[in-house]
């Protein structure tokens, strides 16, 4: 059985499941409670089950992303909601410089079972403060886990995984995918950390992307199918760790690979997956592995220059047609391609 | 030297009864006590210094900073603490794990970078860490232990109501530790969530090399608890006594009511920093002052003036100790350094598909996925 509901729905129902589950999961965040949640993830818990277990916070998120360490290593199973991603970087500290490290560092003696929670994303006109996508902090990090699920299944499937593994896991949404809606299994579903997803297949080039940009790309593949172009979609769904053999057994397929990502350019995911194509699939490349994503910009308010900014599916289209005419591609409404090098 | 200041009506008792019993009561069980916190403040002593040692001479690396001058403060706090409580340290915390009950062996052979060591040799000298004695680390960023702490009592809270049974969390902290954010945020969330815990203001009086008047807008840190109303006590940190009665009173306020606690001790550094710094910055007059605010030889000299301790039984403490510390360096250098199969162990709680397992220059794992993890488990 399955049901459709959006993203939003799916991360509330998961957190009430698991608060259901396990006495030992805790909702801890600014705003959580009375209001709501900012974008009202945490809808109704308050009143079903009591500031004990659904723990409005002062604001102070290094305080309280901290204090959800120490109670994870006491064998607690917090899931912080940080407002934006934004704001983590308050609580970096505790992050990086400790939930990161305990396990490690004490010799195996402590686990910290804690997931952070939080939205990143632009296109809001929320300036320069408010709209980062700031993942690849999190996700240079040995210790940590990140995932950024782009389907409100996978959303509920990664966030059950998340409460229930024993390591620090940042779950990132993002504020675009609030809305959106899919099939969401209702029965007791987990997706595991640390694999990637074909959610199209396809010949002629492979799209990596995750998170917003994932639907992006799926939209993109989609549509370019009707002009008999074939595009395959991997979505990363988690960021470390990384399923590098998906996503170069996708390019050895596709022979091209472009990827679509809401960061910035410079030092971004994109790097990181560039880089493993170019390993991990040189001899089958046709094209040099491009990326689409943000302009290297504090995003600006006004809405034109946001717009501009922001990696879009008109961008991905327009570099997805130029790696085309760069190899001599002819779109085929039909399969049958062969050429050397073929698996 | 007890002062005060209360947020509350509420604030610990500020009466110390512990005294230095009559000569005519040194056979008994306080009197057996104080000859052991002798003991223990002379063990830190022996092992302070010759982790010094070990240092200079590259047994030890990265940073090491001592307790020298703080063992009052080390065994009184330790003294107070039951089993059952939490303890999070800063990075100067030998001298805690071995008054909480570490093995000085196990602690050297940390420093020493062995895998018998108390952090299996991952943490070094400022991350000892110790499950069984509840001693839940020390910490190397400045104030990182105390939003930590602070949910290590929310967890206490979480499962358990007040009363005299309750589990509580002690967290040490210097003084220049009072001028950071973590230090605010944590106090007000101990104090708007009711938590059974003790913050300790180790007040050695320098931050590194910054006095403590030059740092804080508050110089009496006690006082820093006030816009919390979180109730604040100061004692002499030389005073090994005074620091126990002040602790357990402090305790027995966090687990009685569920509420923090905010406790400076006052002690003298009696060395840099750590053991590079030569604290080029004190002058020759201001060493000899310290060296006579020296807690060890007050105590020694105050127990046998009280007839609880005799020269001779001071001296075989002296040679017993110095022997432990002697076993306990010959314990870490006879155990074996880490095999290089282990790196990978324990980065991760929950072994999850693709964790990568590479050395410097060995090829992505772009084929299948990773093998399977190496313990960690």
């Amino acid at each position: 059985m399955a049901e459709n509901i959006t993203y939003r729905q799916a991360l509330h129902d998961t957190l009430r499941a698991e608060l259901l589950r396990d006495e030992n999961v805790l909702l801890i965040g600014e705003e959580i409670g009375a209001f709501e949640g900012s974008y009202k993830i945490t809808a109704g818990l308050l009143d079903e089950f009591g500031p004990r277990r659904v723990r409005d916070t002062p604001i102070c998120e290094e305080g309280f992303t901290g204090a959800a360490i120490g109670a994870a290593m006491l064998g607690l199973r917090p899931v912080v909601e940080i407002m934006t991603i934004n704001f983590s970087l308050l609580a970096i500290d505790q992050i990086i410089n400790h939930a990161a490290k305990m396990h490690a560092m004490f010799g195996g003696q402590v686990r910290v079972p804690l997931v952070i929670r939080t939205p990143g994303g632009g296109g809001q006109q929320l300036a320069a403060t408010h709209s980062q996508n700031l993942e690849v902090f999190y996700a240079h990090i040995p210790g940590l886990k990140v995932v950024a699920p782009s389907t409100p299944a996978d959303a509920k499937g990664l966030l059950a995984t998340a409460v229930r593994d024993d390591d620090p896991v940042i779950f990132l949404e993002n504020l675009a995918l609030y809305n959106t809606r899919g099939e969401v299994p209702d029965d007791d579903h987990t997706v595991p950390i640390g694999t990637a997803a074909v959610t199209k297949p396809g010949r002629d080039l492979t799209i990596v992307a995750y998170s917003r940009a994932a639907v992006i790309a799926l939209e993109v593949a989609h549509r370019l199918e009707e002009e008999g172009i074939s595009a395959e979609v991997v979505d990363l769904r988690s960021l470390r760790p990384l399923d590098r053999p998906t996503v170069c057994a996708s390019v050895r397929r596709t022979h091209r690979a472009v990827v679509l990502e809401d960061d910035w350019l410079s030092y971004g995911i994109g790097a990181e997956i560039a880089a493993t194509i170019q390993e991990g699939a040189f001899d089958y490349l046709d094209a040099p592995v491009r990326r689409v994503a943000a302009a290297e910009v504090p995003l600006p308010y006004a809405k034109p220059l946001e717009t501009a900014a922001l990696p879009n599916a008109a961008a991905l289209t327009r570099v997805i047609r130029e790696v085309l005419d760069a190899t001599g591609f002819t779109p085929r409404p039909t399969p049958g391609r062969t050429r050397l090098g073929d698996p | 030297m007890t002062s005060t200041t209360s947020g509350s009506q509420t604030g610990p008792d500020r009466e110390h009864a512990d005294r230095i019993p009559a000569a005519d009561d040194t056979s008994g069980p306080e009197a057996e006590a104080l000859r052991d916190y002798f003991r223990q403040m002379t063990l830190i002593r022996a092992f302070e210094l010759r982790a010094a040692e070990m240092y200079t001479r590259a047994k030890v690396g990265g940073y090491c900073h001592l307790n020298l001058g703080e063992e009052a403060t080390c065994v009184g706090l330790m003294a107070a603490l039951r089993p059952t409580d939490y303890l999070f340290t800063t990075y100067r915390e030998h001298g805690y794990a071995l008054a909480r009950g570490a093995e000085p062996g196990r602690v050297m052979a940390e420093l020493f970078g062995r895998t018998t060591g108390l952090s299996k040799g991952r943490g070094g000298s400022m991350h000892l860490f110790d499950t069984r004695l509840r001693l839940l680390g020390g910490y190397g960023i400045v104030g990182g232990q105390l939003p930590p702490a602070t949910g290590a009592a929310l967890a206490i809270s979480y499962r358990t109501a007040p009363g005299p049974d309750s589990e509580a969390v002690m967290c040490l902290l210097g003084d220049a530790t009072t001028n950071i954010g973590a230090f605010h945020e944590a106090l007000n969330l101990a104090a708007v969530w009711h938590l059974p815990i003790v913050y300790v203001i180790v007040n050695n009086q320098l931050g590194m090399a910054t006095p403590v008047e030059a740092a804080a807008g508050e110089p009496d840190l006690f006082k820093r608890g006030c816009s919390y109303r979180i109730p604040g006590t100061r004692v002499d940190g030389g005073d090994v006594l005074a620091v126990r009665g002040a602790a357990r009173a402090a305790l027995e306020h966090a687990r009685g009511r569920h509420r923090p606690v905010l406790l400076e001790t006052v002690s003298y550094r009696l060395r840099g920093h750590s053991v590079v710094d030569p604290a080029r910055y004190r002058s020759a007059e201001e060493t000899q002052r310290l060296r006579e605010k020296d807690p060890l030889p007050r105590f020694r000299a105050r127990l046998i003036d009280d007839g609880v301790l005799t020269e001779e039984q001071a001296a075989r403490i002296d040679a017993e100790t110095e022997q432990e510390v002697i076993a306990a360096v010959e314990f870490a250098d006879a155990s074996p350094p880490p095999a290089l199969e282990i790196l990978f162990d324990h980065v991760y709680a929950t072994q999850t598909a693709n964790t990568p397992y590479g050395l410097p220059g060995d090829p992505l794992p772009c084929d299948q996925p990773a093998p399977p993890a190496p313990g960690g488990r």
